[in-house]
C-alpha cells in the first residue's frame, strides 16, 4: 500500500469559510441526531466514538507517515480496562478510564520501542501482530475478560453522581470530547512537535540530518495515538454497556482505515468527517436492501477516485494539500 | 588502482596538507557497509578550518555513502573527528547538534510543504527568535528566488530552485561544516554555476564544506583540495591547479 498523507501548511493563516465545511458538516450532523433522536442518534454516537479513535490514528499515520495495523489493541486495553473496573470492581467510569489510557500509553510505550525499528510493510505487520496478540487475550484470559461471553453490566459514563444515560446527553458528551480531540490535534498540527512530525514524514533522513529526533518523534506519536484508542475504546464500553473480544477485532481495523482515508489523511477535520460519512454511508443505502453493501462499496470507490486525498483536502486552500 | 598512477600521484602532489588550517574534521579508517556489502573501505580524509574540499569519483564510487557515513547515517566504522571531539558513529541527531549539515543526495526537502516551512524545519534546533530572523533573512538575500516562493509547494519548484532551498535549509541549521551531495545533479549549467558561485561565497566568509561531485569542472574551480574516491577507496589527494586537463582526471577515475 501506498501512504500519502497530505501534508498541509502547519502555519497559522486566516481561516476561510470554504474551510469550515467540513465543520458545519460536521455539526449538522450531529445536530440532526440530537433532533431525532433514537436510532440516528446511536449511530452518530458510534461515529463520533471512531472520530476520537481516527483522530489518534491520523496523529500517527497522517501527521507522522507511518503504518499501523494495531491501534485496536489500545482500545482493547482502554475498553477493558474500563469494563473489569467498573462492572466488575466497582470503580467509578473516570479513574478507570484514566487508568485504562495510561495502561494503553504503558502498553504502546513497550511494544513502540522495538516495532518502530521496523519501517513501511514490516512496521504494518508489526502493529498487525499487536492487534491479534490483544485480540487472543481478551478471549482467552477468562477470569478477567470472561473470554467470548463478554462484559456486561457496564455503567453509563458518569463523574460522581452525574450519570449520562440518554441518547442526547450521549451525544452532547461524546461531541464535547470529540471538539477536544480535534483541536488537540490541530494544536498539535501547528506545534513544533507537529512540524517536526510533518518533516519526519516528508524524508525520515532529512529530518535526522537536521536534527530532528525521529525516533523519540515517531514514539510520542504512537503514544498519543495509542491514548486516543484507549479513550475511545472506554468510551464505548460506557455507550454500549457491553464489551466483547469482537468489538475490538479486525473489524475495527478495517473500518477506521476506510474512515481515515475518505475523510482526509493527514488533515485536521478529515477523521471527524470520515468517521461521520461511513458511519452513516451504509445507513443511506438501507433502501437498497439486499444491494446495501454493493451500494456502499461503489460510494467508497467512487470517494476515492473523486476525493482521492479524502473529503476534507476538498477544502483545504488550493495547491497546499 | 595500479602502482605506476600511485607513484604519479604521489609524484605530483607534494604534501598536501601543508600549510592547511587546522582539521574541523578529521576521519581515520572510515569504513561503511549496506548489509554485508562493504562500500566503504577504510577512508582516511581531513578538512581544514574554513576549506573547501571536492571529493570526486565516479557513480558507485561510495561518495554519497562517505557523507552519510560522516553523519552517521549507515552503518559505518572507524574514528571521525570534529574539532577534537570524537564524533559518534551512530547518532545522526548528536552529529548534526555538533553542527555538521548535510544536504543530501536527492536534496530531501520536505516536498508537499512550503517553502517558508522547509526554510523553518532547518532551524528546528534553533530557539532564539531573533537568530532565526537573522539566518532567514540571510538565506533570502543569498537566494532571492526563495523570497518569491516562500508558500509554495516545494516539490512544486524547478530543480534549481530546489536546490537553493536544499541549500537554504541547510544554512538555516546555521552549519560548521556543510555536507553537500552532488547539488549539480540535474541542474542547467547556469544553474549550477549560480549555485556553485553562492557556495564560493560562504566558503570565502569562513564556511567548511565537503562537496561531493560527478561534474570535475565546476568543484575544481572551487576547491583547495580534491580527493578522488574509487570503488570505496581515496586513490588519490590532489591539488586543483595541478590538474590541467581532463585527461589527467580521467586518468585517476579509470585507473
Amino acid at each position: 500500500m501506498t501512504i500519502s498523507p497530505s501534508i498541509t501548511s502547519p502555519e497559522r493563516r486566516p481561516i476561510r469559510l470554504v474551510g469550515l465545511l467540513p465543520w458545519l458538516f460536521a455539526a449538522a450532523v450531529v445536530g440532526y441526531a440530537m433532533v431525532v433522536g433514537g436510532y440516528a442518534a446511536t449511530v452518530v454516537s458510534f461515529a463520533l466514538i471512531y472520530a476520537v479513535f481516527v483522530t489518534g490514528l491520523n496523529l500517527f499515520m497522517g501527521f507522522a507517515a507511518q503504518v499501523s495495523f494495531g491501534q485496536n489493541a489500545f482500545a482493547a486495553i482502554g475498553g477493558y480496562m474500563s469494563a473489569v473496573l467498573t462492572a466488575s470492581h466497582g470503580w467509578g467510569p473516570l479513574p478507570a478510564m484514566v487508568l485504562g489510557i495510561a495502561a494503553a500509553v504503558l502498553a504502546a510505550a513497550i511494544v513502540g520501542f522495538p516495532a518502530l525499528r521496523l519501517k513501511g510493510h514490516y512496521l504494518a505487520m508489526g502493529t498487525l501482530a499487536i492487534g491479534l496478540i490483544t485480540y487472543e487475550i481478551t478471549v482467552e484470559w477468562q477470569s478477567v475478560t470472561q473470554g467470548y461471553m463478554g462484559i456486561s453490566g457496564i455503567p453509563p459514563f458518569g463523574i460522581g453522581p452525574w450519570e449520562v444515560t440518554s441518547d442526547r446527553g450521549q451525544l452532547v458528551l461524546l461531541s464535547l470530547v470529540v471538539a477536544a480531540c480535534t483541536f488537540a490535534a490541530g494544536r498539535i498540527r501547528r506545534s513544533r512537535f507537529g512540524r517536526a512530525l510533518s518533516a519526519v514524514a516528508g524524508s525520515e533522513e532529512a529530518a535526522t540530518a537536521l536534527g530532528i529526533a525521529v525516533a523519540r518523534y515517531k514514539l510520542v506519536a504512537f503514544l498519543l495515538s495509542a491514548g486516543f484508542a484507549a479513550l475511545a475504546g472506554s468510551l464505548f464500553v460506557h455507550i454500549v454497556g457491553y464489551v466483547s473480544p469482537e468489538v475490538f477485532g479486525l473489524h475495527m481495523v478495517i473500518v477506521t482505515f476506510t474512515m481515515l482515508y475518505v475523510g482526509g489523511i493527514g488533515t485536521v477535520a478529515g477523521p471527524l468527517v470520515g468517521a461521520l460519512i461511513v458511519s452513516l454511508l451504509p445507513e443511506t443505502f438501507r433502501a437498497f436492501k439486499d444491494y446495501q453493501d454493493l451500494a456502499y462499496g461503489a460510494a467508497l470507490i467512487l470517494l476515492l477516485i473523486y476525493a482521492p486525498r479524502g473529503l476534507a483536502s476538498l477544502f483545504a486552500p488550493r495547491g497546499r494539500s | 588502482m595500479s602502482f605506476a598512477v600511485a607513484a604519479k600521484t604521489q609524484a605530483r602532489v607534494a604534501s598536501p596538507m601543508a600549510g592547511v588550517t587546522p582539521p574541523i574534521l578529521a576521519a581515520t579508517g572510515l569504513s561503511a557497509r549496506y548489509g554485508h556489502i562493504h562500500a566503504l573501505h577504510g577512508v582516511d580524509l581531513r578538512i581544514g578550518e574554513g576549506e573547501l574540499v571536492a571529493v570526486l569519483g565516479p557513480n558507485g564510487a561510495g561518495k554519497s555513502t562517505l557523507l552519510r557515513a560522516i553523519m552517521g547515517l549507515s552503518a559505518n566504522s572507524g574514528e571521525v573527528r570534529f574539532r577534537d571531539e570524537v564524533l559518534p558513529r551512530h547518532d545522526a541527531v548528536a552529529v548534526a547538534a555538533r553542527g555538521l549539515v548535510l544536504v543530501p543526495e536527492g536534496r530531501g526537502l520536505f516536498a508537499p510543504m512550503s517553502v517558508s516551512d522547509n526554510l523553518e524545519l532547518g532551524a528546528y534546533r534553533l530557539r532564539d527568535k531573533a537568530e532565526f530572523n537573522r539566518r532567514r533573512e540571510r538565506v533570502l538575500t543569498l537566494f532571492p528566488r526563495l523570497k518569491e516562493r516562500l508558500g509554495q509547494a516545494a516539490g512544486s519548484m524547478s530543480g534549481g530552485e530546489q536546490q537553493m532551498l536544499a541549500l537554504g535549509r541547510a544554512l538555516m541549521a546555521g552549519p560548521k561544516l556543510l555536507l553537500l551531495d552532488e547539488p549539480s545533479l540535474g541542474l542547467a549549467p547556469r544553474v549550477t554555476g549560480e549555485i556553485l558561485e553562492t557556495l564560493g561565497l560562504l566558503n570565502r566568509e569562513g564556511l567548511a564544506i565537503v562537496l561531493v561531485e560527478q561534474k570535475a569542472p565546476l568543484a575544481l574551480e572551487l576547491a583547495s583540495r580534491v580527493y578522488l574516491l574509487s570503488l570505496g577507496r581515496i586513490v588519490a589527494e590532489l591539488d586543483p591547479r595541478d590538474i590541467t586537463s581532463h585527461d589527467d582526471l580521467a586518468q585517476h577515475y579509470f585507473a
